[in-house]
């Protein structure tokens, strides 16, 4: 199944990829016209010169960019992310909070556009050229085509102002004490930025589900099934289902990329404070911890999905599991 | 050996299959690939059509179960013990009374257990077991995938499949590429065996050989049509008992014959001659052979030939 081997190789992919992303990460924005310095004690700080320069010895901001990113790497590694100057809170606790509401909005997503696109799929490829395909494709294409802020919008006008069913943002009751708030306050403010991201990441399933069934029934064992008297309820239980289950399951897991940007798309126009909105902040603050930290962790987590593909496919698919 | 009074099974007549496709630019085309095609099987009778690689045959064997791509064109009958084999007899009997042996282990899912293949949806577990022990398969290649089987026991599988519902009708394509002759010969035995009790098998194979061993009968498949059906004896008996001049060089090829082969190659389905589509390899071709060529019988077997004797 999983053997030693694979599992050493997949943990220096991940050294190696941490390690890029947090390079080109710290080299983006040392060049980026950004002065730590200045975002730290504000713009119209009355410190005189020499007290900024005192400050910026003090940091290091002078010494060589490979020293720089090796004091970064050596608290980095001590788990010393740095603290945001935006939150005034150390970087990774403010990671871990912000991704803790980021979480419950992804999940929700990503499990209904799993299961709904995985099944809007099925139908489109077994009634394939039916008007139920041609709307589902032109749907997929459309929202695959369309910015996930703009799908956000018209959402967000037409159930929170036309309809006025949910809240226009945030994701508690503005002005209602933390311990008065209930879990259907949570859900209720969640709902419409988890539609948003469920609409976004739908159509990559749909597309790829529909193509692989529309291929699984014109290959020689399909047709191998018919002739041994199975009818086509019987040909998707036995065997359409097994075929693209696996693949489906494995594309999702891999475009956690994806459902981490469409993420910091809808948190910001949903004003949802989940870690897209703590993205945005803190690049409108030139707040460096807080980016790099933020980098670290996005790659960390789609790396985890890409893994997670690659080992389901080795436990479920027995060519691979019992090939060699 | 001709069995007049035996219960016809399969019966095509005029079967033509045509597929519409594009050619050069965007103009639709059509691409004939099956012509004036005849052939029946009868109660406890081996058929084998034998021809060449790529001249159509495995299409014969789709055409009659109903199993050509959307884009097929068909014309002529098909008749199942009398009766029309359209698409809602097909589904009545496909899997009960007819079964069908493909060419390779690629027919199989690739991601399910034999034994749930081989018992598919109507078979039970015992019958699977007991035709695994009828062609020498270890109990545990029913665990096994379909990626796992080695050529000789995926054709064994495929033959347990098709004999799991005692059926009345078993068409196969290729009936014993990788196997060995121990295990060919065992598997053509058994369909004796099955064709003595009354089963009807129309045998498409490549082997003339194989159709030598065990068939009742044999078709000569040529570029999309059958040319001559004659008893086996006939074959045996060499080319002067013949009546096609195609069957006549066919079996002078043959190593145990004259070992000749005839010049030229049959020609492609998208540039086919008029009238005898093997006119033109034909040392007694005349000027009505480009016209209409019927079915005729001449010593109790049937040809598409004006000039045979």
């Amino acid at each position: 199944m999983i053997n030693k081997k694979n599992l050493l190789f997949e943990f220096l992919r991940m050294v190696f990829l941490l390690a890029a992303v947090s390079i080109i990460a710290f080299l983006l924005i040392t060049k980026a016209p950004i002065d730590p310095l200045t975002a730290y004690v504000g713009t119209e700080s009355t410190l005189s010169q020499e007290a900024k320069d005192e400050i910026a010895e003090y940091w290091g901001l002078n010494d060589p960019l490979p020293e720089r990113f090796m004091t970064w790497l050596n608290h980095a590694l001590h788990g010393d992310l740095g603290t945001s100057i935006t939150y005034k809170k150390p970087v990774s606790q403010v990671i871990m909070e912000r991704f803790s509401y980021s979480f419950g909005l992804m999940a929700a997503a990503w499990v209904l556009s799993g299961i709904l696109g995985f099944i809007l799929g099925i139908l489109c490829g077994l009634y394939q050229g039916s008007i139920l395909d041609r709307g589902g494709k032109l749907f997929c294409l459309a929202v695959k085509s369309a910015p996930a802020f703009w799908l956000g919008l018209l959402i967000l006008m037409f159930f929170s102002v036309y309809l006025g069913w949910f809240p226009i943002g945030m994701a508690v009751p503005m002005g209602k004490l933390a311990s008065e708030v209930t879990l259907w306050d949570r859900i209720h403010h969640m709902i419409l930025p988890a539609l948003t991201l469920t609409v976004v990441s739908m159509s990559e399933v749909v597309l790829y589900t529909r193509q692989k069934l529309v291929e699984i029934m014109n290959s020689d064992f399909i047709l191998y099934a018919r002739i041994r008297g199975e009818n086509q309820f019987q040909l998707v239980i036995r065997h359409v289902l097994r075929n693209i289950a696996l693949p489906a399951v494995t594309l999702q897991f891999a475009s956690f990329s994806e459902l981490f940007g469409g993420m910091a798309l809808a948190e910001n126009v949903f004003a949802y404070p989940g870690i897209g909105t703590a993205t945005t902040a803190a690049a409108m603050n030139a707040d460096v911890p807080l980016l790099l930290g933020i980098s670290v962790f996005s790659a960390l987590f789609v790396f985890a999905g890409n893994l997670i593909a690659n080992l389901l496919y080795g436990v479920f698919d027995p060519r691979i599991r019992e090939g060699r | 050996m001709q069995k007049e009074n035996k219960k016809n099974i399969l019966k095509v007549e005029d079967l033509v299959v045509a597929f519409s496709m594009y050619g050069k630019g965007f103009r639709k085309g059509k691409l004939e690939v099956i012509h004036s095609l005849s052939i029946d099987v009868n109660e406890g009778e081996i058929v084998a059509v034998v021809g060449s690689s790529g001249s159509g045959k495995s299409l014969l064997a789709h055409a009659v179960l109903n199993l050509l791509p959307k884009n097929a064109r068909t014309s002529g009958t098909i008749t199942y013990k009398g009766e029309p084999l359209d698409e809602k007899a097909c589904r009545k009997h496909l899997g009960h009374e007819i079964s069908f042996i493909p060419q390779s282990v690629d027919y199989l899912d690739p991601l399910m257990k034999v034994d749930k293949q081989v018992i598919g949806v109507y078979g039970t577990k015992e019958k699977q077991k007991e035709m695994f022990c009828r062609y020498q398969l270890p109990e545990e290649t029913g665990s096994k995938y379909p990626f796992q089987l080695s050529g000789g026991m995926a054709r064994r599988v495929l033959i347990s499949a098709a004999v799991m519902e005692n059926p009345e009708l078993i068409i196969a394509d290729e009936l014993t590429p990788g196997l060995n002759v121990e295990m060919a010969m065992e598997t053509l035995k058994h369909f004796r065996e099955l064709a003595d009790q009354g089963t009807a098998v129309l045998m498409i194979t490549h082997d003339i050989d194989l159709a030598f061993h065990v068939a009742d009968r044999i078709a000569v498949f040529y570029a999309g049509t059958i040319l001559e059906v004659a008893p086996t004896a006939d074959f045996i008996a060499g080319k002067d008992a013949l009546r096609h001049p195609y069957s006549k060089a066919f079996i002078d090829a043959l190593p145990q014959n004259e070992f000749t082969p005839l010049p030229g190659t049959q020609p492609y389905a998208g540039n086919l001659p008029e009238g005898c589509l093997f006119a033109d390899r034909c040392p007694n071709r005349t000027e009505e052979c480009s016209g209409e060529i019927p079915k005729q019988i001449v010593r109790g077997g049937e040809v598409r030939c004006i000039h045979a004797t």
